[in-house]
């Protein structure tokens, strides 16, 4: 768990692309269709932009939107990071960073500082983003409103008039029936102060990354087909209230391996006893800081 | 102690491997091949080229043999392979009309122009297990003969009602504008008829039935009649631009449904027949007649009745009636969530805590 990915899965393949397969597998009048809706989405940030999404050779729902942007913004010279739940080894992230491997020939990486395009599932990188990096969140559901209003013809409608109290009152309920807000991944955020956005299903615990973050963040919806953006230092609330305000989960236990107590840890049950252990959901931040630790107490690498 | 969630490269080659024997199956049976599907699995080749969006045989032959007959995974493959190929041109509209139709039945007339012609169908085979095709033995069918049959043509019967005017006709849009190509725009609400159409030809034929079923059950009111089932070859033609005539570019086989309804009138309209449409690519009968009556229940709007029953709503019917997307999603849930799952755990630990902190213990209830 956690210990750094075998070498080998990281070199580009003998054979560097697939033959008879554009770079990046989609067509260039695709990628330049997908594009503009970038280009749209960021000009209008947290605004769901309908894009004419493609069949890809991965499942809708698999990743489909997340890779498409992947594909229509990497250039040979990007460095590319692919993780799920945080993890790069999870069968999910190698299946996607295999198909660009194929597909580009790109240099890949498990540390999220190397990389200047990140795609990422369920998860933001626990290591502070920079300027000029890129991350591409896989996006199931863009509409945030979508189990309270399942009509598009009506949410479209309520955007435009930045209409949001159904999603306040879903949260009061939660209040008064619960005591707290019972919405704990995907949690709604405000961009820009004007619109409602669904931030993927990352925990609640990932909310505050995206506010003012120096890096462009990029979310595709292949089955909804809908792109959106949250360019670079943009500010991004996550709703609340007065006197319940937004906060993010807290663990009363440190990571077993590295012994972070500020990462979000995943909890595996080891034995048939229950036994449990927490750890860091995002391997590299684990791999780096044991890392550190083992040269901190001296002893050999 | 505790075995590492590891290997994913590894464990995705294996699976490669392992499906690749699990689709051979016994290596002293010949395997089967493309040719073989494409010549015997006819119905299951037209299926896959209806809902797969790509009119070419031997490419949904190969789809099924790939996905070892999962139809569902065979479409997804061909739709994959069809997205990014390049668009040369568009064609006419098929001059249905002008098929020679190989089967043509019509439930509305006993008999018309063009006569009903029975052609290949199970309708009539009374569905007793045929025990020689499980000895390997076949009576074969006999071999054709010459047909010296002058062909007929088979005028469309909503043609024939329209003579009368008791029928709604559809004109051709001044300026005939190019209808939206689903493939390459987003599906958006509310969605014109050309969408619709395209959206259902492409929609999965499962979910059409339930929806077409769901109308006769009394979810909306359509009063259907067949007016026309009709099976033949029927020719491709392109207009290029530097010709000024239309070439033809090869037959297609296609099945066409015309969908006879009742309408009692409007302010605006007299009493007539209204239609809805279903076209299938190959001997898709029961997709091309489900496709007919889920357009004609979408038209409730148009048509000014209420929209009150699933199959009339717009939303909800084009927005899962395609197999790629409902099946990637429902599956995905097969895909990592211990992130979510975390975060749900941590919720209802908290919540179990503050219940159990605002009841006291069942026993000491009991003492006080």
């Amino acid at each position: 768990m956690n210990a750094p990915l075998n070498p080998d899965l990281l070199q580009p393949s003998a054979a560097s692309t697939e033959p008879g397969v554009n770079f990046a597998y989609l067509d260039e009048r695709t990628k330049r269709m997908i594009r503009r809706a970038i280009l749209k989405a960021v000009a209008i940030p947290g605004y769901q932009v309908p894009f004419g999404s493609r069949e890809m050779p991965l499942p809708y729902g698999w990743g489909t939107g997340g890779i498409q942007v992947t594909a229509s913004v990497i250039g040979p010279d990007d460095t590319l990071k692919v993780i799920d739940q945080g993890s790069d080894d999870t069968v999910n992230a190698v299946n996607i960073r295999r198909f660009f491997q194929r597909t580009t020939g790109v240099p890949v990486t498990t540390r999220t500082t190397e990389a200047s395009l990140i795609q990422t599932r369920h998860r933001i990188p626990e290591t502070p983003l920079r300027e000029g990096q890129v991350i591409v969140y896989q996006v199931p559901v863009p509409e945030p409103m979508q189990r309270l209003e399942p009509r598009e013809t009506e949410t479209r409608t309520l955007h435009a008039l930045g209409e949001y109290g159904l999603m306040h009152v879903k949260l009061y309920e939660d209040i008064a029936r619960y005591g707290h807000i019972a919405t704990t991944y995907d949690y709604p955020v405000m961009v820009n102060g004007r619109y409602l956005m669904a931030p993927s299903p990352i925990p609640k615990f990932d909310n505050p990354k995206m506010h003012m973050n120096p890096a462009l963040q990029l979310f595709g919806a292949g089955r909804e087909k809908r792109i959106y953006a949250v360019p670079p230092y943009t500010a991004v609330e996550s709703l609340g209230f007065d006197d319940h305000p937004f906060e993010v989960q807290r663990w009363d236990q440190p990571c077993a391996l590295c012994g972070a107590t500020d990462s979000f840890l995943d909890e595996i049950i080891t034995d048939d006893q229950g036994t449990r252990l927490h750890v860091c959901s995002d391997s590299d931040h684990c791999q780096e800081r044991q890392a550190e630790r083992t040269v901190a107490a001296g002893a050999p690498l | 102690m505790y075995v590492a969630v590891k290997g994913g490269e590894a464990a995705i080659l294996n699976s490669y491997e392992l499906l690749a024997r699990q689709r051979r199956g016994d290596l002293l049976e010949p395997e089967l091949s493309v040719n073989q599907i494409r010549q015997q699995m006819k119905l299951a080749v037209d299926r896959v080229m209806t809902e797969g969006s790509v009119y070419d045989p031997e490419l949904a032959a190969l789809a099924i043999k790939q996905a070892a007959g999962d139809l569902v995974e065979a479409i997804f493959l061909l739709r994959a392979y069809r997205a990014t190929l390049p668009r040369l041109g568009s064609t006419l509209p098929l001059r249905t009309e002008q098929m020679q139709p190989d089967r043509r039945i019509s439930a509305t007339f006993k008999d018309l122009p063009g006569g009903q012609i029975l052609g290949p169908t199970y309708d009539y085979t009374q569905r007793l297990l045929d025990f020689t095709l499980l000895a390997n033995g076949s009576a074969g069918p006999a071999p054709e003969q010459a047909q010296a049959e002058v062909p007929t043509p088979a005028p469309r019967v909503v043609d024939l009602l329209n003579q009368e005017g008791l029928i709604e006709t559809h004109p051709v849009p001044a300026g005939d504008p190019a209808p939206p190509d689903l493939t390459r725009e987003p599906l958006r609400f509310p969605a014109g008829r050309a969408t619709r159409l395209q959206n259902l030809a492409r929609g999965d034929e499962g979910f059409l039935l339930a929806m077409a079923y769901s109308t006769q059950r009394g979810y909306s009111h359509t009063h259907p009649f067949v007016g026309e089932v009709r099976l033949g070859q029927v020719a491709v033609e392109l207009e290029p631009e530097e010709l000024d005539f239309a070439l033809s570019i090869g037959d297609i086989e296609i099945t066409e449904c015309e969908m006879v309804n009742q309408f009692g009138g409007s302010k605006t309209e007299p009493p007539q027949f209204t239609r809805g449409y279903g076209l299938a690519f190959g001997h898709s009968e029961r997709k091309a007649m489900a496709m007919s009556l889920v357009d004609r229940a979408l038209r409730a709007e148009e048509l000014g009745e209420a929209v009150e029953a699933p199959a009339q709503m717009a939303e909800f019917v084009l927005s899962h009636s395609d197999s790629l997307e409902a099946s990637g999603f429902v599956q995905h849930l097969k895909l990592p969530h211990y992130v979510d799952f975390q975060s749900e755990l941590e919720l209802v630990r908290r919540m179990r805590a503050e219940v159990a902190q605002a009841t006291p213990p069942a026993e000491e209830q009991e003492r006080a």
